[in-house]
């Protein structure tokens, strides 16, 4: 084995082509298409499924901080659109949504007090959105790890199906807020206990991507806002109703 | 047999064996090493595409290959060529006179991060003032600092305050405040300071040390482990890539490389193929997960040792395309790296902000990465010009060579 420098870097240009290439496929022009892969997960929602199955009855709670609503027009906000899309696509299901805000809270602070709010609203499904705080505070990410951990755990234990919702992807804050490890450990919390995780950030960069969105708009109206949560709500009525593997033709 | 080795030191390691200390042997003077420039320059490169958001040439960076990335490579080059250079003044003119060198050093080092911050305080204030989404109400909480400007910027300068992606030269400040320690050490026992610093790393894990970051958190890169990737470097440069040689050269350590290498390729593919994860076995995941950038994950630190030593292998120092035009750009910016690795950051910056006022998609993205290169490159050549030339009238006016040029630490 001669040295060949020429060809490792050959191979090491292939490599990269071949990496691109598929991604380059996913790009799709349409306004708000979400990759399929990004709205299923191998982790199932059993309770939600016998929930919609069974009682016809979904009570979801979502748990989040500010990035969870809009300013000013809440119904507009994504859970608002999400208990929409659901009621369309499931007619014959109750299903109601509702929203706990928990401003300027990191994780760990947020996990002690979930349970309290299960026992208060009794959902069968909680989607858990976390982690900006953490990262805007710059919270060790082992600490974060630890305190979604913890907030994962007792709501199993409280006996509900959890989805973990991520960060926003946000192009303007990119070189001041390091998300990356954030995610990363969401998505570890998620594998570990094996629930699905709605992955925000990746979708929204997707759309950014794609030109769906112009996400560094310095506009301030909250036009963009509403437009970006009305795909998240539907993107995720989509991932909730793939996860916990209802047939919405079967429910009519 | 000696192939190897005179390819890690220089050919004429035994000569300079004679005339140092009995401890450590250094390759000859005047000879550089094109090797680590070029591989230096090449990290500088990559660092900078890494910091801007993907684009294509991001699939081009090697930590989507693999479980390590360029800042592995910058801190081991950098413990490399700070030992060769400070090693030998250290020799030659003694403890105290190398601190003093290396002190200098490190401020320089300290004010180019401040500089850099100066730039970023700049970015953030725009932003804050101009920038008002309501989609990004939460996220422009990051703003609060602006605040208190006195506490920040205090805490800046105490290094315990650092914005995304500043990370690097802080870690660096602190292990050249190290380096006439980790030196004197190892003119003693080299073997026994690498001993030394594996322990500390041992330790960093047992015990959870850290340094302490402000308002939260901790160092993203913690010294107390990268420490290992520089004292490595260090050794290596003092004789241990020598004494390693029997070992790079065997056939075994190449194969076994090359498997890890490929088996740390596989599971990267699973992070960008999310479709590929039913492959990865549940157990491996759940052993494997976190891999810890901070604390220098055991995994990062040997995909470097196996991508290190296949280049080793592969790459010969005499390889003629090392003098090659098409090349010279890369070493030239390895060869002045604290100016080039600044100019990456702010180059950065730079390109997040002009991407986020025009958004002109894939094309105008590849476009900043390129002229971004081109401007490092550019500003390489133009800063070695100005010291060739300023070396050339040193000379003539008789003072003595800086060991600072030769591109230490």
């Amino acid at each position: 084995m001669k040295s060949n420098p020429v060809m490792i870097l050959g191979l090491t240009l292939i490599a990269g082509l071949l990496a691109v290439a598929p991604v380059r496929a996913e790009e799709a022009p349409a306004n708000c298409e979400v990759p399929a892969y990004l709205l299923t997960s191998e982790s199932k929602l059993p309770k939600v499924e016998t929930a919609i199955a069974g009682d016809r009855r979904l009570e979801i709670l979502v748990v989040g901080s500010r990035s969870s609503s809009i300013p000013s027009s809440e119904a507009s906000a994504y859970p608002g659109r999400l208990q929409a899309m659901l009621k369309e696509a499931l007619p014959k299901v109750a299903v109601n949504v509702s929203v706990e805000l928990q401003v300027k809270k990191t994780a760990e602070e947020v996990a002690g007090g979930l349970v309290k709010l299960v026992e208060l609203k009794k959902p069968t499904l909680v989607i858990w959105q976390t982690g900006t705080y953490d990262a805007i505070r710059s919270i060790d990410p082992d600490d974060f790890r630890a305190g979604v951990e913890d907030g994962v755990a007792a709501l199993q234990k409280a006996g509900v199906d959890v989805i973990l919702m991520n960060l926003q992807y946000s192009p303007r804050t990119e070189t001041m807020i390091s998300a990356p490890p954030y995610l990363d450990n969401m998505r570890v919390v998620a594998q570990q206990h094996d629930i699905p995780l709605f992955d925000r950030f990746a979708m929204m960069r997707h759309w950014s991507d794609a030109g769906d969105f112009d996400l560094s708009s310095t506009s301030h109206g909250p036009d963009l806002a509403k437009r970006v949560h009305d795909c998240l709500g539907r993107a995720l009525s989509k991932f909730v109703i793939d996860a916990a593997h209802v047939n919405p033709a079967q429910q009519n | 047999m000696s192939s190897i080795a005179d390819q890690i030191a220089g050919p004429s390691a035994s000569d300079a064996a004679a005339t140092s200390a009995p401890a450590i042997t250094l390759p000859a003077a005047g000879e550089r090493e094109l090797r680590l420039d070029l591989f230096r320059g090449l990290a500088l490169w990559l660092i900078f595409i890494d910091h801007l958001p993907p684009n294509i040439l991001t699939w081009f960076t090697i930590r989507n290959y693999g479980f390590s990335d360029a800042t592995e490579i910058f801190i081991f080059i950098s413990g490399y060529t700070a030992a060769f250079v400070y090693g030998r003044a250290m020799l030659e003119s003694g403890f105290v006179i190398a601190t003093a060198r290396i002190m200098r050093r490190v401020w320089q080092i300290y004010v180019a991060h401040v500089f850099l911050f100066t730039i970023f305080l700049a970015e953030i204030s725009y932003v804050a003032t101009n920038f008002n989404n309501p989609l990004y109400s939460e996220e422009m909480g990051i703003m609060d600092f602006l605040k208190q400007p006195d506490v920040t910027i205090i805490q800046a300068l105490l290094l315990r305050f650092r914005p995304v992606n500043m990370d690097v030269l802080p870690l660096y400040i602190v292990l050249m405040l190290f380096l006439p320690v980790i030196l004197w050490l190892m003119k003693w026992r080299p073997d026994v300071s690498l001993g030394l610093s594996v322990a500390l790393y041992a330790a960093t894990w047992q015990f959870d040390l850290y340094l302490s970051a402000y308002p939260n958190g901790t160092w993203f890169f913690n010294p107390f482990a990268w420490q290992l990737l520089f004292t490595f470097g260090a050794w290596c440069a003092l004789g241990g890539a020598v004494r390693m040689s029997a070992i790079l050269s065997s056939p075994i350590t190449m194969w076994i490389c090359f498997a890890y290498l490929l088996a740390a390729f596989f599971v990267t593919l699973t992070w960008h193929l999310p479709q590929l994860n039913f492959l990865m076995p549940k157990r491996l995941e759940q052993w494997m997960y976190p891999i810890s950038k901070t604390d220098l994950d055991v995994l990062r630190f040997a995909h470097f040792l196996a991508l290190a030593a296949i280049t080793v292998r592969f790459l010969r120092k005499d390889w003629p395309g090392l003098k090659s035009p098409w090349l010279r750009p890369l070493i030239l910016c390895g060869q002045h790296s604290l100016e080039i690795f600044c100019l990456g950051v702010f180059l950065a910056f730079a390109g997040h902000f002009v991407l986020a006022e025009i958004s002109g998609g894939a094309g105008l993205h590849f476009l900043i990465s390129v002229v971004g290169i081109l401007i490092m490159s550019g500003m390489a050549w133009v800063i070695s010009w100005y010291k060739n030339s300023a070396d050339k009238n040193a000379k003539k006016k008789g003072a003595v060579g800086n060991a600072d040029m030769a591109g230490g630490g």
